[in-house]
Order: structure tokens, then sequence, then C-alpha cells
């Protein structure tokens, strides 16, 4: 690892902190409406980034082609988030303000993403929530007709707008909606199971990409004006996590590849309530939402060992051990504190479950309180105490029924009458490709929205805010700044896909296919993905220390040598082949989780979802070092596991940086 | 548990295919109807036998994705729950399972349970929205909707495009997917301005599509994995002919 100079322009605009966006967006070259009919534009991903970009970048009149690797664009993995989207919409009346969000994300992320960039977001939340409901978007609703709120990590306001424990389906859905208007237009050219393999890069500039047809096993060449990714995280680098089974690195890592920097790769998010693992058989880890945090309260027995079902253990002998540590925000602290407080807990022997991997998220309180508030409302003064609970269960049942519901199928438990277990999962990256102000990577024509570039959310993303990053990059940013290159591309003729560039990285690519599917080696690609995960997450996980991360480093170097030797991929290149195609992404991971470790090792300090054990307070918080480490690490691609480091020091002129607290 | 499973084999959809049947031992109650398959796979990969294609993605029964057709029934034997949240403690040591993947004319088959159901996105492009761009929205709460049509539309627009109605229908009609997309907009003030025009276009991208017609048996809204209503299908017949008597 070398450390080169600053080579990183973040271009944050001027100018105080308020007035940047909109003098930003006053002042940015604009494409005319005939030159935008020329230029085209390759969209990867269809979640709420893709299809939220892909649409108003259509209704601005550029020519889009958008690609996803599932059936269809309406599947993208935003369609699985539950909780909500923040909006400083302050309709509560409680305080909420633009700068009160924008504090908030920068405190949740530990101080370690750009103000100018998550200030604009706060700006354009209260844009998003309209836009949504516009699109016909079904948000909750109280009984005078207006939008309900509720609360969720790291926030003393009600910000979270929200459609039951369906949010990103029903958001996904919206954003789905204005792609297919815009298909049916003529305007946007939809490319379903198809997967992109490399970006194809002339002059140093991103002119197409190489795609495969999933198929009939095609390689395709397309070419572009200007490539965005919209590829979603690489938490599934974990072999578990609750990202879909096909959520991947893939374009991601070959942006990096051909020249893009990839921001903080060891900010992964590790999510406190997720249903515990329950065998090896396991292929994927199922979160419950966040908003449950909202009644539910979390305890382990106070004593250690403690076989006694949930129910036989009375009030005195239960340790609510968030709401002990953590009186100010209790049951509602960020992810990253409530999961390292639940490994706490489980490591010192405190807990629950046949695996003693887990700890109590109990809605018994819940259930009475919303039962005798109910109980009141129909003025039943005398109700038992079963009427009471009765009551309360139908109130909890319609905030929160599809979660429990999906608890009881993979559990076989009833959640309304014993405790739910639950331990943290990964969940989603911080990390990404690095970005500056306009979304653009250091790949000029090349840009990364949402979840797949590294920008807003610091070291730990708080919950409802990667819904509301997703749209607010595809509706909100990107129509402006990639008006900022394209000006400069209207004399361009769209590059001939003849041109060696194409040649050379088709032939890369079909090389590495016909690799995989010849080296007929002995075991499956999932065995490697197995391993790489256990690896990741042993020593790249909740908790990292330097020497664990040596061995990392080894162990994956090792393991990525016997899957080029040893992986077996049945059947052929040119048909259906959801093998090779994992095969293809396993590859990529094997090479991601290294450089994971890399940056994990080089961050000496924890901070977020980023914990080094070897620094921490005496109450076992993470201790920052911001005289050392207040910085974005932007890895540069070598070649061969070798990774350069650039810096992109962060400066902090309004937010005034502090330990982060919420005791 | 051991089971046998007979399983749908179709090379592509030009080839024509048959039911193997496959010795599956060592299955744990806990696993997923998936992840059983995935076990399978492995054992098959191991042996030098092509796996199974099938889709799937999420696993948390929200992307739609999954689509096997089990013992006769789109999702298999639990009510509202898709094909990826069944778990294996819903069959018996010994028994015997079918799987075949979604049988209509609009869905052929791609690959072994795998089909293609583009003809369900062909549909909403032909009128799925509503006609707004973005960056012209009024304040969200300038709209205010009662709370009851909220939770109704909502409840229409869970449908995740499986395509287990269509499956499940006899006369492989896709009335149930279009007409939760049609309510959910007919419920709300902002989806009212094209209804006309969203009803007719849908309904005839619907039939362009080679989707057959509703003769009210129900068992879409039987088998569908969320539990959408036939009021829905209500609903849409009467947008229909009201559009109708508009043109």
């Amino acid at each position: 690892m070398r450390t080169s100079p600053n080579l990183l322009d973040s271009k944050i605009p001027e100018g105080p902190l308020e007035s940047k966006w909109t003098n930003y967006r006053s002042t940015v070259p604009l494409v005319n409406p005939a030159n935008k009919r020329n230029l085209e534009i390759i969209i990867v991903g269809s979640g709420l980034a893709g299809a939220s970009a892909a649409s108003s970048l259509a209704e601005l009149g550029y020519k889009v082609k958008v690609f996803c690797f599932q059936d269809s664009p309406r599947r993208a993995h935003s369609i699985a988030a539950q909780g909500g989207i923040n909006a400083a919409k302050n309709y509560q009346n409680d305080g909420d303000s633009t700068y009160r969000l924008f504090y908030d994300t920068i405190k949740g992320g530990d101080y370690r993403a750009r103000e100018g960039n998550v200030y604009r977001l706060a700006e354009v939340s209260a844009n998003i929530i309209d836009q949504c409901v516009a699109l016909g978007v079904p948000f909750a609703r109280e009984y005078g007709g207006l939008l309900s709120n509720r609360s969720f990590g790291g926030t003393q306001v009600q910000r979270t707008f929200y459609a039951a424990g369906q949010t990103g389906q029903q958001l996904l859905l919206g954003a789905y909606s204005g792609l297919q208007r815009q298909v049916g237009l003529g305007t946007v050219k939809m490319y379903s199971r198809h997967e992109m393999l490399d970006v194809v890069v002339i002059d140093g500039k991103a002119r197409g990409i190489i795609a495969r047809n999933l198929v009939t096993g095609e390689i395709e060449r397309h070419a572009g004006h200007a490539v965005l990714l919209c590829t979603g995280g690489y938490g599934n680098v974990f072999f578990l996590s609750t990202n879909a089974m096909g959520s991947n690195v893939t374009a991601a890592w070959k942006a990096h590849k051909k020249g893009a920097l990839f921001g903080n790769p060891c900010f992964t998010q590790i999510h406190p309530t997720c249903i515990p693992v329950s065998g090896d058989h396991q292929s994927k880890l199922t979160l419950m939402s966040e908003s449950l945090r909202n009644d539910g309260r979390i305890w382990v027995p106070k004593k250690a060992g403690d076989t006694r079902k949930p129910n036989e253990i009375p009030e005195e002998e239960r340790d609510y051990y968030l709401e002990r540590r953590y009186p100010a925000f209790g049951n509602l602290v960020p992810r990253d504190v409530a999961s390292r407080a639940a490994k706490e807990r489980c490591d010192a022997g405190f807990g629950v479950g046949a695996s003693k991997m887990a700890v109590y998220l109990d809605y018994a309180a819940a259930i009475e309180r919303y039962g005798k508030i109910q109980a009141n409302k129909l003025n039943e003064t005398n109700a038992s105490k079963d009427r009471i609970i009765a009551l309360g269960k139908d109130v909890v049942k319609e905030k929160y029924g599809n979660l429990f519901e999906m608890y009881e199928k993979i559990t076989g438990e009833n959640p309304y009458e014993v405790p739910m277990r639950i331990y943290p999962a990964v969940h989603y990256t911080m990390g990404g490709l690095w970005v500056d102000y306009e979304l653009q990577t250091t790949v000029p024509g090349l840009y990364a929205l949402g979840e797949a570039n590294f920008s807003d959310h610091g070291a730990n993303r708080l919950g409802a805010s990667a819904l509301m990053q997703g749209l607010a990059d595809g509706y909100f940013v990107i129509p402006y700044t990639i008006g900022s290159y394209l000006n400069t591309q209207i004399r361009e003729k769209l590059v001939s896909t003849d041109h060696a560039a194409f040649e050379e990285a088709e032939k890369s690519v079909k090389d590495t296919i016909n690799n995989l599917i010849n080296n007929k080696g002995s075991k499956t690609v999932d065995h490697f993905h197995k391993r790489l995960g256990k690896i990741m997450w042993d020593k790249c996980g909740m908790a990292r220390n330097e020497q664990g991360l040596k061995e990392a480093i080894q162990e994956i170097r090792q393991l990525r040598e016997e899957f080029w030797k040893e992986v077996r991929v049945p059947g052929s290149a040119n048909e259906m082949n959801p093998e090779l195609e994992k095969a293809g992404r396993v590859a990529d991971f094997l090479e991601l989780g290294e450089l994971m470790c890399i940056d994990a090792l080089n961050r000496n300090e924890s901070c977020g979802g980023h914990f080094r054990e070897e620094f921490q307070t005496e109450e076992g918080e993470a201790l920052r070092d911001d005289a050392k480490y207040s910085y974005v690490a932007a890895w540069e691609y070598k070649g061969n596991g070798n990774y350069d480091l650039h810096k992109e020091d962060l400066k902090y002129e309004r937010i005034k940086v502090s330990a982060r607290s919420y005791k | 548990m051991n089971l046998t499973l007979k399983i749908w084999r179709q090379k592509n959809s030009k080839e024509a295919g048959n039911f193997h049947t496959y010795q599956v031992p060592d299955i744990s109650p806990d696993m997923s109807f998936l992840e059983m398959f995935d076990v399978l796979n492995e054992r098959l990969i191991e042996k030098g036998e092509e796996p199974i294609a099938f889709d799937h993605d999420c696993r948390e029964g929200i992307c739609g994705m999954c689509s096997m057709y089990i013992n006769g029934q789109p999702h298999g034997p639990w009510k509202g729950t898709t094909t990826c949240q069944l778990h294996m403690r819903a069959f018996k040591d010994g028994d015997t399972i079918t799987v075949e993947p979604w049988r209509a004319k609009a869905f052929p088959v791609i690959k072994d349970l795998v089909v293609d159901r583009s003809a369900f996105d062909k549909i909403q492009a032909a009128g799925g929205f509503i006609s707004v761009n973005t960056g012209n929205a009024q304040d969200a709460n300038n709209i205010p909707v009662p709370k009851d049509d909220a939770d109704k539309a909502f409840a229409a627009a869970a449908c995740i495009g499986c395509g287990a109605c269509v499956a499940a229908c006899k006369n492989s009609s896709a009335m149930l997917y279009v007409s939760a997309k049609v309510s959910q907009f007919a419920l709300l003030p902002q989806g009212r301005v094209e209804r006309t025009e969203r009803v007719l276009n849908m309904v005839r991208e619907m039939d362009v599509q080679g989707f057959g017609n509703c003769t009210n048996t129900g068992s879409c809204e039987a088998e569908c994995p969320k539990e959408i209503s036939l009021e829905n299908i209500a609903t849409m017949n009467r947008e229909y002919l009201m559009a109708n008597l508009k043109k």
C-alpha cells in the first residue's frame, strides 16, 4: 500500500452551507433540449436510485437505457426496505428542520460524511415526499387524511414517512411506475435479465458497457455518453446478509478496476434487529424493521446462562441494557451502537435462545400500553387484562403485522405471545465508489448513485435514510449535475461499438467466463462464498483488530487462489446459467473483501460501524481519532491486490465535531 | 426429513420438458423451501449434474421473483406465503413434492422453473402510472386522502407482481394483477385524473399479451401470497364500464 498525494476534488460549491445547492443549480451549465435528444445515458440498476434517475432524465429528453439482472425492474432490492423514509417536513410540529436532519445525519455518521452533500440531502428530502405522493405512493395517513410519521434511531423527532412495513416496496413501485411510463413512451429502453460485466473507458472517459444477456448468454456492447451505476451495496461479501441473493458488487468493482476510486470500503452497517441464524443451511438473514424499536423493548436476563423461558423471568431480573446504558435515546440508539451492545451482552454470556447468540425484542409492554389507550377510546373503563391485551394486539398488528407474520413463518414462534429473538446482521454498506458533489466518480462520465456511492452516511447510516438518499440522487441531484459534464459532450457522436476499447473489454469478459466454465474444479461457488463470508464476519465484522485483519488478508488471498484452481461451474456460457452468474460475482467479492480489510487495517480508530477493538473508551464506546483520520479513504486499484490510498480531508465549517453521545 | 421431489426440467424455451425425480435426504424442517433447493443443487453440482434453474432474489417475500407451482398450488400449501417464505415444516418426512413452473401462454418457460413474466411490465407501461414529471409536485399534505381510502389503496398496492394469480387461474387471467393497480390509483385523488385512459389501456394491453378472461372462480385471490382482494376486480370492472360509457 502506498499513500498518494490528494488528487481528489470534491467540487463542493463555495459559499454558505444553506445556499451551496441553490447557487449550484442556478449556475450549472445546461444542455438545450435539442442536444439532449442526441445524448444517450446508460443506467445500471433499477432500484430507487436507478429507476428515479431513469424516469427523471428521460423526462428531460435524454435517451436512456436501463439494465437490471432481475426479470423486471420492479424487483430491485430497494423493494425490501421496510421501515420508512426520512424527510424534514416538520409536519409533527416537533422542532424538525433541514438543519436538524443534516445535523442528525452527520452525527449519526460519526463525523465522517461531507457537510455539503448531507445538507443538500436534507434540503431535497421534503421534495421527495411530495414527488412520491404525486406518483400515488400510499403512505400511512392519520384520520384527518394527512400523512403520518414515526421515529427511527438516532433522532428525537418524528420525521419518518412509511407504508406499514413495506415502505421500500411502495416507493420502488412508485419509481417503477414512472420508469414504465417512459418505457411506454419509448424514451427508456429496458434491458431486464442483463448483467453489466465491464465499463468501457476511452481516452479516460466512460463510453459504454459490456453486458451479458442472462437468458441467452450473449455478450452485448452498449455505447453511451455517460454511465450511471445505481447498483446498490456489497453486503453479500459476508455471504449471509439481509441483501437479496443476487445483490453484488460486480458493476462497482469493474468500474473500480477501470479507474474509479473506492471510498471507505470498510464502513459496513450491521443492523441490530435481524432474525438469528438457525443453521448451516441458511442462505440469507431477514431483517426485522428498526421501526420495531419504537415500541419494542430489548433485554437479556440479568443472570448469565439463564435457561428459563422469557415469560418466566420476572421484570426485576431482566436487563434492558439499551435503556440502562443510553437513557436519552434508549431503544432508539443508532444501529451501530445497538448492534455492538447486543454483541457485548452475548459475548459476555447473557445471550438467549438455543445458540445463545440472540437477545429479546419484547412487545408485551407495548401491547398492554396500546390496549389501555384503545380501551379508553372505546370507553371500556373496566376492561379486563385479557381484553386489554387483545385490543393491544390489534393495534400492534395494524402497525407491524406483516413483520410479525414474517417472523412467525421463519421461526415458527408467535411473537405476540413470546418475545422475538434477534441478533445483528450485515445490512448496508456506507462505503462505495468515491464520487464528488456531482455524483461523478474519478472516471469522467461515470457516475454512482444511491448505496453504490460512498457519499452521505459517513461511518454509519441512520435508519430510513437509504431510501431518502437513493431517491434524492435519482430525482433531484443527477438531473442537474449531469449537465455539467454532458454540456461538454454535445459535439461528441456516440462512440461506435466497433471501437477497439469495446473489442478489448468484450474479450476480457469472455476470457473470464471461459476460465470459470472450463475450470472444472471440485468445489461449488457457494462453498467459496461461505468461506469468504466467515472470514469477513469473524475478522472484519462488528469488531476488528489489527491481528485479525492481517490474518484475514492472507486468508482471502489464499482463498482467491484456491477459487481459481478449484471452482466448478456447471453448464455452458451460452445459456441461462445461474451458477456462472454467481461465480463471477464471488470472484469480485474475493477481491473486494481484501480491500475492505486493508481499509479497516489502515483506519486506526473506531468510528460508526467500524469498530477497532484497540480503540475504545473505558465504557466500550467507539473512540475516534479526528486528528489523524478525519478523511475519506479513497483507494485506487493498481492491479494484483495493490492499492494506493488517496485522502479527501473532511472539513467541518458548520458543525462542531465532538464525541458522539446518545447517553 | 427425507423427501422425493418431482421437478420439471426443461433445457430452454424451444425444447420439450419433462419431470425428473430426485431423492432429497437430510432436510431440516427449519429450512425454507428455496434453501432445500439450494441443498439439492449443491448435491447435483457435486455429482456433475446440472442444477435446477429457478427464480428467486430477496427471499423475504417481497420482490415477487420466486415462482414455483408446488403440489398443484402456486407458492405451495401455506396461505398468504411466497415460495421463499414457505418452510419445510409444512411437509412431512417421506413426502413426495411435485414442482412445476407457472403455466400460462403469456408466461413462456425460459428454463426449468424460470418463466418470462415481462408481459406484466408491458401492462404497466401501457397505463399503470400517474403522469407526473419530477419536480412538479405540490406539498404532499395539500392532497388529503381519507385514511380508509389510503389503507385500501395500500392493500391493493401490496401486490408483488409474482404472477401466482395467473398461474392459479384456469383461464390464465391477469385480472387480479391488473385490477390491483387500477384500484390503487382509482382510490386516490392523484390517480383519478387519468382513470379513463388508464383502465382502457391496461385492459387492452392485457388482452394483447395473451392473458385469458376472468370467469370469477376466485382462485387468484385464494392463492395470492399477498392476499390481494377480489374486490379489486369489481372495482376495475366498474372503472372499465364507466370508461367505456365516457368514450
